[in-house]
């Protein structure tokens, strides 16, 4: 082997593309929604409990920690479907090229960044 | 070919086909929801059981969550498969999180059905 081949092995000169910084925060999204689930049904049964609870959480649900937490896990939602319909397109054959791939990440990203914000508006 | 004793053939295209499915289930669900959210920005405690009291809003959100979970374990097995080399690790984490869906499927049913009464 030629000992004198050129090597890069420089991580900050190395990039992900686009689709796979998509591919990864889409992995991602999900674990953290996955994580999310024991929060949720929690919610879920203290807001059916009772009325008191119900008010409880609710104001608990207004405290900054809490509206972080719930932005968070509809920003991961928002992002985990977004991304989730660009592969459910891309088994429609919609965008499979390497253009086309690029295209629809950078157009993914983008919708995701909109959504998210609009959720961090509704939420705050 | 030799066929698989477990009767695993196709396993590969049926979590392919259940991950989308429950995808669409998700979705759906989302969608109704917010669209409760629209029409009721700031429900009250009384709105909110009101909504979850008719026992086909139950079944259906037992439904989503049926689907959640099964989402869950298609993708989960996907990210374990990739990155967790060790296979009793992996295998551990796999039976870890059955339990942990498990739990939750039970948990789920006893909001939605238990403490109403």
């Amino acid at each position: 082997m030629n000992k004198q081949r050129p090597k890069n092995l420089n991580l900050l000169t190395i990039r992900f593309p686009l689709p796979a910084i998509v591919s990864i925060l889409h992995r991602i999204s999900g674990i953290i929604l996955f994580l999310s689930l024991p929060f949720m049904l929690w919610a879920l049964e203290t807001s059916l409990h009772s009325e008191e609870q119900f008010n409880a959480l609710k104001d608990r649900l207004a405290t900054p920690c809490f509206k972080f937490i719930t932005w968070a896990c509809l920003s991961a939602f928002l992002f985990h479907v977004v991304t989730g319909i660009r592969h459910l397109l891309m088994d429609l054959d919609i965008g499979v090229s390497l253009q086309g791939g690029r295209k629809s990440a950078a157009l993914s990203l983008l919708a995701a960044f909109i959504l998210v914000i609009l959720a961090g508006v509704y939420v705050w | 070919m030799v066929k698989s004793v477990l009767g695993t053939n196709h396993q590969g295209l049926r979590d392919w086909l259940y991950q989308r499915l429950t995808a669409l289930v998700i979705v759906i669900y989302a969608l109704c929801l917010i669209s409760f959210m629209f029409f009721n920005p700031h429900p009250t405690f009384s709105d909110w059981q009101a909504m979850f009291s008719p026992v086909w809003v139950r079944v259906l959100t037992l439904g989503f969550i049926v689907s959640v979970l099964f989402h869950s374990w298609v993708g989960l097995w996907t990210v374990f498969t990739d990155y967790i080399k060790i296979f009793s690790v992996r295998l551990m984490l796999q039976v870890a999180l059955i339990f942990g869906l498990l739990a939750c499927l039970f948990w789920s049913a006893e909001i939605l059905w238990g403490l109403s009464v």
